[in-house]
């Protein structure tokens, strides 16, 4: 029996040869190696983001996506990994990007105009191959421009990037990738800091003002949805099956600093003087 | 010492049979000459036989093209080509640079090959040779080899016997017995006068005795009687390893269609590309020139003179409207004669001889950059540079493949605009926005390879390089800068409008006053201010649709004092 059982999974594993690797080997299509994503809270909560994924982050205007983006970038071209972001509405400021990090050489950045350039553009990216990281920011298109995105879009770019190397991040206002994100993070930004420079404008009201420098804002990052369950050292018998539903709901806050290493802050030099 | 001699039979024939693989093995005639007075030069074997002579004219060459009993049997008949002989002299120079650097050009179908000490790569002669008329196969050309001790009985015995021929040192005279008089190449007269003595063979030449010979011939004949016994003995005259790559093609009819063209391009890349591998180099330019034909245009209707005017439907797009040639023709002021030539440069981010991947890329440049008329001929020439020799890491982080990389970034360059895709690069200025878009290269720092091998493996919580960490707030451009309209108070923003939006100004920093570049044109002069923007909520699903809903932002509004206008340059996000 158990020969015949034998026999006959060999031939079934022979006529799947070159389609199947291996079928009668089970893989759990949820564990992802994870990176880190340049922010300590944003790794304590959802482990870093997941390798060959498609990770979400979405938040209106202002509530911090681009600087998470710029922070992954950072570390994933600080570890000489190749990345690329194609620009859905051509935002990106290569000035902001370099002061946070991100190594401008080895970043390929694609500018586009419209949805179309900027979905086949992804296509052909993530058919290249290779990238460390793929960053797709639709993040100033209005809702219902990605909103009309069929599904099928983005469950073929998750079935590009899977058992790939690549992390795919998608920037949005509004979730639109549905299940075939593997980590949706949603973001909303807290008011912003400022500070000022007392010792020249207390006595005047007007110059008060006039004296203040951003310090930055804080960023409420909430794990939407989470699909990622992290390798095990110590083989799949000792993995939690709860680990990453309980992951979703949980929430933390980062703070971001504003760019100081620019003229505005030798400008706002001798007014502190 | 031992020399190959490699000879190229029917070198005229062969050479356009190279650009045309599908006439291999079919009787071909070449004429040459000025219309109407075109005559025979050169003509193969099978259409010798099927009754083509040299000095035929053009009318009598034609009636044998439709002779013979089958389909492939009639005389093809083409236009002598020097352009292809001169790149299939260039391709046999190649070919012989492959096995030795010590070559010899003797003449544009004959080449000399110093193989002294080669056993040790490639074998004994007989190996050495079948080595050469397998990479000339793949370079489009038949050869005759002959393999000597000296390098006149080589050259004589490769014109002579077809195929491969070893001779053994001191049996040059037996070798060359019986090979005709003519393949010693002498004078007309010469020729003539052994003609009328009777001396046909070489053995027969060779048995004269030399001082008589001497009288009647004078040197020459002393010449011939040494080269007729194999007894000529002289030095290689090298020559100088050549590092242009080019190949050419006329064209008999102006191409006019995408299609057509990438075909020939096709068939010139494979050649360029089988020159380049038997020298083992690669490509790391290419550089098109296409000889365009004139046109005219008095009512300023732009037409290739070969193509008729695109008034029928269904007919295939000419190349000027297949590449988007027409409505570019239409938009631009239209000169009396089109320019003569058209030139492009493929720069390659690595060396590469794929022909297949070459022929893409050029195709993707050629729709992006077309020429502005139907092509004659064809240029193509490579840049020659060292192979890329790379090895992967097994435990490396995935790059990608440059020439993959470089097929897509073509790809996109004709999707978004090649002004649209690179690495920024910031430049040394302090004009707000300022940058400029350079060739993206893939990372391979090899001294980082160890560190990046343990980021790569290494789990996200051992990682603390994100610990104590306070991200940079990132900023959004807007391109092109939002119009808005500002209340002031006091000479502050109090009250915005943008995009048809009302927002209350609740705290703000600035002005930031700025200015450059007055020297130029578009000088720059404004006051910044970095603004926190609470909205009015809006009222409708629609307008929270197109104008994103949010309630408040952080936005950089600047005021341009030569335009005298609000502007927001962008969000912090």
């Amino acid at each position: 029996m158990a020969a015949n059982l034998a026999a006959l999974r060999s031939k079934v594993e022979l006529a799947l040869a070159g389609r199947v690797p291996a079928p009668f080997n089970f893989r759990d299509r949820n564990v992802f190696p994870t990176v880190s994503s340049g922010i300590h809270e944003i790794d304590s909560l959802t482990e870093g983001l997941p390798r060959g994924a498609l990770t979400e982050i979405f938040g209106p205007p202002c509530s911090g996506r681009t600087s998470l983006l710029f922070s992954a970038l950072g570390a994933r071209t600080a570890h000489t990994e190749a990345c690329a972001l194609i620009d859905g509405c051509d935002t990106f400021d290569p000035h902001s990007a370099q002061a946070a990090g991100v190594d401008l050489k080895k970043l390929l950045w694609v500018r586009c105009r419209n949805i179309e350039h900027t979905l086949r553009a992804t296509d052909l990216l993530l058919q290249s191959g290779g990238f460390g990281f793929i960053a797709l920011d639709l993040g100033d298109l209005p809702p219902r421009v990605v909103r009309h995105v069929p599904l099928d879009c983005w469950f073929r770019f998750r079935r590009a990037v899977e058992n790939t190397s690549t992390i795919l991040v998608l920037l949005e206002q509004e979730s639109n990738a549905k299940t075939c994100a593997s980590l949706v993070l949603r973001l909303e930004a807290q008011p912003a800091g400022w500070s000022t420079t007392l010792e020249t404008c207390a006595a005047d009201a007007s110059r008060y003002s006039l004296a203040r420098l951003l310090d930055g804002f804080s960023v409420r990052a909430e794990v939407s949805r989470s699909r990622i369950q992290l390798q095990q050292v110590n083989g799949p018998h000792f993995r939690d099956p709860f680990h990453s539903a309980n992951k979703t709901g949980a929430s933390a806050v980062f703070e971001t600093r504003a760019n100081r290493d620019s003229l505005r802050s030798m400008l706002a030099e001798p007014r502190r003087k | 010492m031992a020399f190959a001699s490699i000879y190229v039979p029917d070198f005229m024939v062969q050479a356009v049979l190279r650009g045309e693989r599908s006439l291999c093995g079919r009787p071909v005639a070449l004429i040459d000459g000025t219309p109407p007075i075109e005559n025979v030069v050169a003509a193969n074997q099978a259409a010798s036989s099927a009754g083509i002579k040299l000095g035929m004219a053009k009318s009598q060459a034609a009636q044998f093209c439709g002779v013979g009993s089958g389909v492939g049997s009639g005389v093809e008949i083409r236009s002598r080509s020097r352009t292809q002989e001169k790149a299939a002299h260039a391709a046999l120079l190649d070919l012989g640079w492959s096995v030795s650097p010590r070559i010899e050009d003797n003449a544009p179908d004959t080449i000399i090959l110093d193989i002294s000490g080669l056993a040790s790569l490639f074998g004994d002669g007989h190996s050495i040779a079948n080595k050469l008329v397998e990479r000339a196969a793949s370079l489009g050309l038949l050869l005759h080899i002959a393999i000597a001790s000296r390098i006149e009985a080589a050259i004589h015995a490769a014109r002579g016997f077809p195929g491969i021929t070893l001779i053994p040192p001191g049996k040059e005279a037996k070798f060359l017995a019986g090979l005709p008089v003519r393949v010693l190449l002498p004078s007309i007269e010469a020729g003539e006068t052994l003609q009328r003595w009777g001396i046909r063979t070489c053995q027969a030449l060779g048995a004269l005795p030399v001082l008589q010979l001497s009288e009647r011939l004078g040197q020459e004949g002393v010449r011939l009687h040494e080269l007729a016994r194999g007894a000529s003995v002289r030095s290689l005259v090298l020559a100088e390893p050549g590092t242009v790559f080019e190949e050419e093609m006329e064209l008999e009819y102006a191409v006019a269609e995408l299609e057509p063209l990438a075909f020939l391009l096709g068939r010139l890349l494979d050649q360029l590309c089988s020159r380049l591998d038997a020298r083992s180099l690669a490509a790391s330019a290419i550089r098109v020139q296409f000889d365009l034909r004139d046109f005219v245009d008095d009512d300023r209707q732009v037409f290739p003179a070969t193509v008729p005017a695109p008034t029928s439907q269904g007919s295939p797009p000419a190349l000027p409207a297949a590449l988007g040639l027409s409505a570019a023709l239409n938009d631009q002021p239209l000169q009396k004669q089109a320019p003569a030539t058209y030139h492009n440069v493929l720069s390659l981010p690595v060396p590469m001889r794929d022909s297949k991947m070459l022929l893409k890329l050029l195709r993707l440049r050629l729709q992006s950059n077309p020429p502005l008329a139907s092509i004659v001929k064809i240029t193509l020439a490579a840049d020659s540079a060292p192979p890329r020799a790379a090895q992967g890491g097994l435990f490396l982080p995935s790059s990608p493949d440059p020439e993959k990389l470089e097929l897509t970034v073509a790809r996109l360059a004709n999707l978004v605009g090649a002004f649209n895709i690179g690495s920024p690069e910031l430049v040394d200025t302090y004009r707000p926005g300022e940058f400029r878009m350079i060739r993206f290269v893939p990372p391979a720092d090899e001294s980082k390879i160890a560190r990046r091998t343990k980021a790569a493996t290494e789990p996200v919580e051992q990682q603390s390089e994100s610990q104590g960490h306070r991200p940079a707030c990132a900023f959004r451009i807007f391109r092109p800068a939002l119009p808005a309209r500002v209340e002031l108070h006091h000479g502050c923003p109090a009250r915005i409008f943008i995009r048809g939006r009302r927002g209350k100004v609740m705290a703000i920093s600035g002005p930031w006053r700025s200015s450059g570049d007055w020297w130029r044109e578009d000088a720059w002069r404004q006051e910044e201010w970095d603004l926190e923007i609470h909205f009015d909520v809006c009222s409708s699903r629609t307008e929270r649709d197109s104008n994103s809903g949010m309630s408040h932002g952080l936005y950089r509004v600047y005021y341009d004092l030569t335009r005298q206008s609000w502007f927001v340059r962008g969000i912090y996000d």
